[in-house]
C-alpha cells in the first residue's frame, strides 16, 4: 500500500510543523511575558523613565498610547464608519466603487513607515503641528481608516435584507433607514472590529516616530489644562508611545536596566493588545447572543 | 375613503409636505456625508502618492543623482567626498530579507493552515485559528525586542559573530508574518466549494492525495495570495527589522553580516537629515520604492483573484 504510506508520512510531516509552529508562537508568548511580568510592578507602570539611571517607568509612556488611541478613534470613527457605510449602502456597482475599494485596498497595504514620512512632510511641517499627539493621531488614523472601512462595510452587509426593506416599506428615507435600523443592527460587529482595530494602533510605532515624535516633555499630572505646555492632556505637545519606547530603548538606551525595561515595556504591551483582543471576541458574542435569536450565521 | 376637506385637508397637506421636506433633507445629509468621507479617503491616498513621489522624484530632477547611480550603485556615502547614492544595498537587503522570510514561513504556514483545516478541523477552527489571529496582532516592535534578546545571541553562540544581518532579520520577519500567512491560507483552505474534498475521499483517495492532488491545485492561487501579502507585510517592516540587521550601508558577503533594508535606513536617518537635502531626498526616493513595491503586491494579489474566480 503505497498511497497509505505517503499518506502516513505526510500526515506526520504536518502535524509536526504544525506542532512546531504551535510550541514556536506559545514558547513566543511565554517568552515575552516570563521575561516581563516579573519586572512589571505598580512603580514601574507609573513613574517616569530614567536616562542614565535604573527603575525608569513607563507612566508617561503609557498614558500618551491612551491617550493616543482616543485622539485617533476620535477621528477615525466618523470617517471610516461614514466611508464604510457609503461602501454597503450608497455605491453602485461600477467603475467608481472598483477604484475606491482599490484605493482602501492600496492604502491598507502601504507600509506603516511610508504613513509616517507623509505625516512627518504634510501634517508636521506643511501644516505645521509639529511632533505632536495631534499629528500622531492623524497619521495613526490614514493608517487605521482602511481597515475601519472594511470593518464597517461588512458589518452593514451582514444585516439581513429584510430589516432594509421593512424601513423602505415603512417610507423612511435611506439615512433614517441607516442610522436607526442598520446601525443598531450593525453595532455589535462594528465595535468588535473597531476594538481590535484599536489594539492595532495600540502597537504602533513606525508610523509615530516622525509624527507624534520620540520624547515626552516632562508632565505635570496635576494640570489638566489642555493649553499648558506641561498639561497631558495638550494635544500639541510631542508623545512617545509605549512602543515607540520599546524600540528606542532597545536601539539606543543607555540605562543599566534597558534591557529589562524593554522586557516589561513589551510584556505591558502585549497583555494590552492580547486585552484588546479577548475584550472584541468576548463582546461580539455577548452582543450577538443577546440581538440573535442566534439562527443568523456568519 | 372619504374625502377630506377644509382645514383638516390643509393640515395633513402641510404636515406630509413638511415630512416630505424632512425626508429630502434627511436623504442628503446622509448622502453628501458618507460621500465626503469616501471623498476624504481618495484624497488621501491621492495626497500619500502624490506627496512622496515629488520628494522622491526631487532627487533624479533637481539633485541630478543618476537612475542609475540610485538603483545599482552600490556605494552609499551622502556626506563622503565625492558624495555617492547608491541605494543598491538597501534595495538587495529589503528583497533578501523578504524573499528569504517568505521562503521559511510559506512552507511553515502551509502545513499549520493543512493541520487546523484537514487534519483536526474541529478543534483548529475552534482554538487554533483565533490562537493564530491572537498571534498576528502582536506589535512589531515586540518581534524586533525578541529577536535581539533570542535571536540574535543564538545566531553569535551558533555561528560565532555578532549575529545580527539578514539572517537574524529574515527570521524574526519569518516568524512575524507566520500567523498573517497562516490565517490567510487557513480561510482559503476553509472556504473550498462543497463537495471537492467529499467527492475525491469518496472516490478512495486518502488524506495527502486529496491535499495534493485536489485541495492545493484549486487553491493555490489564495494560497499564494497569503504568502504575497506576508511578503508585503514584511518587505514594509521597519523597526522590527532595522533592530536586529546592523545598519551597514554595504551589500553584505555573508547571511552573518551587517547589512541594511530601505524602511530601516529611512527609519535611521531620516530624522538627521534637513528637508531639502540631497540626502534627505534620497531617503525619499526609497520611500517611493517602497510605494511602488506595495503596487505591485497589491497587483499581484488582485491578478491572482482574478484566477481564483476562475
Amino acid at each position: 500500500m503505497k498511497a497509505k504510506t505517503t499518506d502516513k508520512i505526510a500526515t506526520f510531516v504536518i502535524c509536526f510543523f504544525a506542532l512546531f509552529i504551535v510550541a514556536l508562537l506559545v514558547g513566543l508568548l511565554g517568552f515575552i511575558l516570563a521575561r516581563g511580568v516579573s519586572h512589571i510592578s505598580f512603580d514601574f507602570l507609573t513613574s517616569a523613565p530614567q536616562t542614565l539611571r535604573a527603575g525608569g517607568g513607563i507612566g508617561p509612556q503609557l498614558f500618551n498610547s491612551v491617550f493616543l488611541l482616543i485622539l485617533t478613534l476620535i477621528i477615525t470613527i466618523p470617517i471610516g464608519w461614514g466611508a464604510g457605510i457609503y461602501m454597503a449602502q450608497y455605491a453602485k456597482p461600477g467603475k467608481i466603487t472598483d477604484f475606491i475599494r482599490l484605493v482602501v485596498e492600496v492604502l491598507s497595504s502601504f507600509p506603516s513607515i511610508v504613513i509616517g514620512l507623509f505625516g512627518l512632510l504634510l501634517i508636521v511641517n506643511t501644516f505645521n503641528f509639529g511632533f505632536s499627539l495631534l499629528s500622531g493621531a492623524l497619521a495613526l488614523a490614514v493608517f487605521n481608516l482602511p481597515l475601519m472601512v472594511r470593518t464597517t462595510e461588512q458589518a452593514f452587509r451582514a444585516v439581513p435584507k429584510e430589516q432594509k426593506e421593512a424601513g423602505l416599506a415603512l417610507g423612511l428615507s435611506k439615512w433614517k433607514i441607516i442610522t436607526s435600523i442598520l446601525l443598531p443592527a450593525a453595532l455589535p460587529s462594528l465595535i468588535t472590529g473597531t476594538i481590535l482595530a484599536a489594539g492595532r494602533i495600540f502597537g504602533e510605532a513606525a508610523a509615530l516616530l516622525f509624527t507624534a515624535g520620540m520624547s515626552t516633555p516632562p508632565l505635570d499630572f496635576t494640570d489638566w489644562n489642555p493649553l499648558h505646555a506641561r498639561s497631558p492632556i495638550n494635544p500639541m505637545r510631542p508623545a512617545e508611545t509605549l512602543a515607540v519606547h520599546i524600540w528606542k530603548v532597545n536601539s539606543e538606551g543607555i540605562a543599566p536596566d534597558s534591557r529589562d525595561i524593554a522586557a516589561g515595556a513589551s510584556a505591558v504591551l502585549v497583555l494590552l493588545v492580547l486585552a484588546f483582543n479577548l475584550i472584541a471576541r468576548w463582546f461580539g458574542r455577548v452582543v450577538y447572543r443577546r440581538l440573535t435569536a442566534a439562527k443568523r450565521m456568519d | 375613503m372619504e374625502p377630506i376637506e377644509g382645514k383638516a385637508y390643509m393640515e395633513q397637506n402641510k404636515r406630509s409636505r413638511g415630512m416630505k421636506e424632512r425626508h429630502y433633507w434627511e436623504e442628503w445629509t446622509g448622502r453628501i456625508y458618507t460621500s465626503v468621507c469616501v471623498v476624504f479617503l481618495v484624497a488621501v491616498i491621492v495626497s500619500i502618492v502624490y506627496f512622496v513621489a515629488s520628494k522622491g522624484v526631487a532627487t533624479f530632477v533637481v539633485n541630478g543623482v543618476s537612475l542609475q547611480e540610485f538603483f545599482f550603485g552600490t556605494k552609499w556615502s551622502p556626506d563622503g567626498e565625492p558624495k555617492s547614492f547608491g541605494a543598491l544595498p538597501f534595495i538587495t537587503g529589503s528583497f533578501a530579507v523578504t524573499v528569504l522570510a517568505a521562503l521559511i514561513a510559506s512552507p511553515l504556514s502551509l502545513c499549520a493552515a493543512l493541520f487546523m483545516t484537514e487534519i483536526v478541523p474541529k478543534s483548529g477552527k475552534r482554538i487554533l485559528q483565533p490562537a493564530i489571529e491572537l498571534l498576528s496582532g502582536i506589535p512589531s516592535v515586540v518581534y524586533g525586542f525578541v529577536g535581539l534578546t533570542v535571536i540574535v545571541p543564538l545566531l553569535r553562540d551558533v555561528f560565532g559573530g555578532q549575529g545580527i544581518g539578514i539572517l537574524a532579520g529574515c527570521l524574526v520577519l519569518s516568524v512575524m508574518i507566520l500567523p498573517t500567512i497562516t490565517s490567510i491560507m487557513a480561510d482559503a483552505l476553509s472556504s473550498l466549494p462543497g463537495g471537492l474534498r467529499e467527492s475525491s475521499y469518496a472516490l478512495g483517495a486518502t488524506r495527502w492525495q486529496t491535499i495534493a492532488r485536489v485541495i492545493i491545485p484549486t487553491l493555490l492561487p489564495a494560497l499564494l495570495t497569503g504568502i504575497i501579502l506576508g511578503m508585503a507585510r514584511a518587505f514594509g517592516e521597519a523597526l522590527a527589522v532595522q533592530m536586529v540587521i546592523g545598519n551597514a550601508p554595504h551589500i553584505p558577503q555573508s547571511l552573518l553580516e551587517s547589512a541594511s533594508t530601505l524602511t530601516s535606513v529611512i527609519t535611521l536617518s531620516m530624522g538627521n537629515t534637513a528637508m531639502g537635502s540631497v540626502h534627505n531626498n534620497a531617503l525619499w526616493s526609497m520611500a517611493l520604492v517602497l510605494l511602488l513595491m506595495t503596487f505591485i503586491f497589491v497587483l499581484l494579489v488582485r491578478l491572482l483573484e482574478r484566477r481564483n474566480r476562475i
